[in-house]
């Protein structure tokens, strides 16, 4: 069946592979959201250890997908992973270095003579929990709003700003105030996310104070987001895009407002998503429910897929250059050979098996919720 | 295509990938190899019930905790480095090369991240059974993990099952099998993986031996050794073969590599193996200068057979490589940089004919880039000496890691005997060297891959890609910026790291 699809179908496929990875991905940042709560809602030394125990646990999947993410796009779409990383160096920079420094946080922070002292490592912390996710959602902001760069006839690239990627959120326009929009709304969906993983993980009858600061937690970051959700929502709505016009790139006025017409799923997928966050909040905030971070998870990766998905269907270009359009980037003439689409597509074949043995193991280890003793266990963080 | 070439920005972006490459690989062979070890321990653990082995095991997975944490964070980088420093060389090779690295993404991190909790925390979670599973599946992780990246770095050393696209300017893959399944990927892997099972071995006989000489955790470090040493000698044997399967395939994939580790300037019939000697420095490949000052000791042959499996055969020096040898039909680089040049020419016509409309003329021009192509890299270098890699690092790297790798077997069966004989303890000049084996597993493991590395220069792409094509267009201050920043961020993690080490071993298992 894999060797019969065509090239186009093998560029869409892959289009929305890369999406799915990337809304996990989004749906996984309750870890850097839980991170990023952990001084406003952990009062005392023993809730900050189950905090971390908590968010411990989970950080290097969060990690690991981040990384497919990449390497996928990598696989699939060479030519935006040459453009954008060489590009915009200095945004993938400033947020690999938020990633670096995450990782060792958790393992180092309590450790005796970690140099540093534990308040560096929860800085370390926070940083990849605002800072990291901010710019990541700036990145993506400009799948919609364009990057500066050009590509030569090997479609070599020269960016043509000298901020290099940062000017997607430092120079005064619309196209840096959506970006940015579309990173703090990244910011307090993950600290949303965060409180809602933290009431399923812990056992907060042992700390029942931290308990009503979380659920606080939950409603007060959806209401943050909400304005900035809707900045980039009503944006879309109205903004011009970036199709392909007669094999041309063209700026199309109401390009994603015609996406979504012509790709009615989408807007379903949006609302859908949006709502479910909505209701896992609410439920969260307001009764004495668990489970919201289910809502909220998945209702995440669907917002995430109406993000990555409508940049890129429907003859669009998902990586427009502002300065030169003729080297935009689309999934036609980004993506790898049809022959590495199909062995890539052979190994996804895998992804369920994986999926499957994670949900097995994420069951078997969160069963019992996390208690204060866990903290004190020999491993503990 | 290399306009505008800032030789000062690609050199700098070698310093920072050599630079976050070493600091990586200081922490990724300890978690390939004591993954292994510590799922031995663990089974003997849960096939035995002894508290004393659970003791043991959890203290050696402290240690791994630690370790792994910094291998991820130095890891992260290395992925995206390629994209960020070397971003032509993203796009000419992104269809071969991102498809291990997505693979390593699916197959191998998930069963690493995901089984990585358990081993951890899951002592009281989850069965025994399925927690000595899960310790192995870490194991299992972690050195697939290490298959994709390593038939990466194969292809780019001998780059099979791949065709260049002129309508797309990159190279493509044409058939994933030869990628994956290339000789010199399956002999990169077992070479690697067994000296990260060694290295493994050596961590725990350093820390072993320091507590021998101190009298302390007398027990754990011994039962620790016996288990260590077996696996560590049998990897090392191992790793001695499948080393000497390398070499020979350098020899006929990359021989300007292996005429430079050995300091060869005039290729030789029954050329002897250089084991001791002095490279002279200012030896130019063009100019009469002896190759070595002074002293030199070669074994006569050894290099034909370790090059070719046969004593008298030829193996060709840097000069013949460069400037080639009609006797022994040797193309030097020279005469490949013409052919190289007419390549390039021909693809520049190539695009000019389509861009024009004119079907003929691009066909003609097709017709000579595929005659040529072959040498393609080639036609990018602007003289021909800049095929030759640095020779006095290669040869000096080259010699430090065997001459580690031949001690290495000997000091696992000095521990072996004297732990059967039970007079390890008092053996204080062994448990001394011991004490410092793991540094210098750690000395020949660097120097391994500076041979691999800086013995394919001036090349990213063996014949087909220089690093000066490969490279972003950025500035040297930018790149030099971003290398101090990760210079000075690697270096505190590392000085946390071991601090936070020392310390851990300094309180030892009990308190674990």
């Amino acid at each position: 069946m894999i060797e019969s699809l065509d090239y186009v179908t093998l560029q869409h496929l892959w289009w929305l592979l890369c999406s799915v990875v990337g809304a996990l991905f989004l749906a996984m940042t309750f870890v850097q959201g839980g991170q990023s709560l952990l001084w406003q809602v952990a009062k005392t030394q023993t809730e900050k250890d189950l905090i971390i125990n908590s968010l411990g646990r989970k950080w290097e999947l969060t990690f690991t997908t981040l990384v497919l993410f990449g390497g996928a796009l990598f696989a699939s779409f060479p030519k935006f992973y040459s453009t954008s990383f060489g590009g915009a160096y200095w945004v993938w920079i400033a947020i690999l270095f938020t990633f670096i420094v995450q990782a060792v946080s958790y393992e180092f922070r309590k450790k005796p003579r970690n140099i540093f002292g534990s308040l560096i490592y929860e800085g370390f912390l926070f940083l990849n929990g605002v800072v990291g996710i901010l710019l990541i959602g700036a990145a993506v902001g400009t799948f919609f709003t364009g990057s500066n760069f050009q590509l030569d006839a090997n479609n070599f690239v020269t960016w043509t700003h000298p901020l290099r990627g940062l000017e997607a959120a430092l120079t005064p326009s619309f196209s840096s105030v959506f970006n940015i929009a579309l990173g703090v709304f990244l910011v307090f969906n993950a600290r949303t996310l965060g409180a809602m993983y933290l009431i399923n993980n812990l056992e907060l009858s042992e700390a029942p104070d931290m308990e009503t600061r979380l659920r606080a937690a939950t409603w007060q970051n959806l209401l943050l987001s909400l304005p900035f959700c809707l900045l980039v929502v009503g944006s879309l709505l109205f903004m011009p895009g970036y199709g392909i016009v007669d094999g041309t790139i063209k700026i199309v006025s109401f390009k994603y407002l015609q996406n979504l017409v012509a790709n009615p799923w989408l807007l379903v997928l949006l609302l859908i998503g949006l709502g479910l966050l909505v209701t896992g909040v609410w439920k969260t905030a307001r009764t004495k429910a668990t489970r919201g971070i289910w809502c909220g998870g998945i209702g995440t990766v669907l917002v995430g897929l109406t993000v990555l998905l409508l940049p890129a269907y429907n003859n669009t270009a998902f990586y427009p250059s502002k300065t030169h359009l003729e080297s935009s980037l689309t999934i036609y003439n980004a993506s790898s050979s049809p022959y590495t689409l199909k062995v890539m597509t052979y190994v996804a074949l895998t992804i369920p098996f994986v999926l499957a043995y994670i949900a097995y193991v994420w069951w078997l280890m969160d069963r019992q919720k996390l208690k204060i003793e866990d903290t004190g266990d020999k491993a503990a963080y | 295509m290399i306009e505008n070439l800032d030789l000062g920005m690609v050199n700098w972006a070698r310093a920072q990938f050599a630079l976050t490459a070493m600091y990586h690989w200081i922490f990724v062979p300890l978690t390939l190899g004591i993954s292994w070890i510590i799922a031995f321990y663990h089974t003997i653990y849960v096939r035995t019930g002894s508290e004393e082995w659970k003791r043991l095991t959890r203290f050696w997975m402290k240690l791994f905790g630690i370790n792994f944490a910094i291998g991820v964070a130095t890891g992260i980088i290395m992925e995206f480095e390629f994209g960020t420093n070397w971003s032509n060389y993203s796009w000419m090779v992104g269809d071969i090369f991102g498809a291990p690295l997505a693979v390593e993404g699916i197959v191998a991190f998930f069963i690493e991240a995901t089984f990585f909790a358990v081993m951890f925390f899951g002592w009281n979670r989850v069965s025994k059974g399925f927690h000595l599973f899960s310790t192995w599946m870490v194991a299992v992780g972690s050195n697939l993990s290490a298959v994709w990246i390593l038939v990466a770095n194969s292809w780019m050393q001998y780059p099979v099952g791949q065709a260049f696209n002129p309508d797309t300017a990159r190279f493509e893959m044409q058939n994933f099998f030869e990628v994956a399944l290339s000789p010199f990927a399956v002999n990169k892997f077992t070479h690697t993986t067994s000296a990260s099972m060694m290295m493994g071995a050596l961590f725990i006989i350093s820390i072993s031996s320091w507590y021998l000489l101190r009298g302390r955790h007398v027990i754990m470090a011994k039962r620790s050794i016996v288990v260590a040493a077996s696996l560590g000698l049998i990897a090392s044997i191992f790793t001695i073969f499948n080393g000497d399967e390398s070499a020979y395939q350098i020899a006929q994939v990359q021989p300007m590599k292996l005429a430079a580790v050995e300091g060869l300037y005039e290729g030789q019939t029954n050329a002897g193996l250089a084991v001791f000697g002095v490279i002279n420095q200012d030896k130019k490949v063009y100019d009469s200068q002896p190759a070595f000052t002074g002293f030199n000791v070669h074994v006569p042959g050894v290099l034909s057979l370790m090059a070719n499996r046969s004593f008298g055969s030829f193996v060709p020096g840097m000069k013949d490589l460069t400037y080639g040898n009609a006797e022994h039909n040797i193309l030097g680089a020279a005469q490949k940089m013409e052919l190289g040049q007419k390549a390039v020419a021909s693809l520049d016509a190539y695009r000019q004919a389509k861009k024009a409309g004119d079907a003929a003329a691009a066909e003609v021009q097709l017709a000579a880039f595929n005659e040529n192509k072959v040498h393609l890299g080639y036609g990018y270098l602007n003289k021909a000496d800049e095929a030759v890699p640095p020779v006095a690092l290669n040869f000096y790297a080259f010699r430090i890691m065997i001459a580690l790798g031949i001690l290495f077997p000997l000091i696992f069966i000095g521990y072996l005997l004297f732990s059967y004989r039970g007079s390890l303890e008092r053996k204080k000049c062994l448990l001394g060297l011991g004490t410092i084996t793991y540094v210098l597993g750690i000395i020949a493991s660097q120097a391994g891959w500076i041979v691999a590395e800086v013995g394919r220069q001036p090349w990213a792409i063996q014949d087909l890609l220089p690093v000066t094509v490969a490279r972003t267009n950025l500035t040297a201050g930018t790149v030099q910026t971003t290398f101090f920043m990760f210079l000075v961020l690697f270096t505190l993690l590392l000085i946390a790291e071991i601090s936070i080490m020392a310390k851990q071993i300094n309180i030892g298992p009990e308190e674990n």
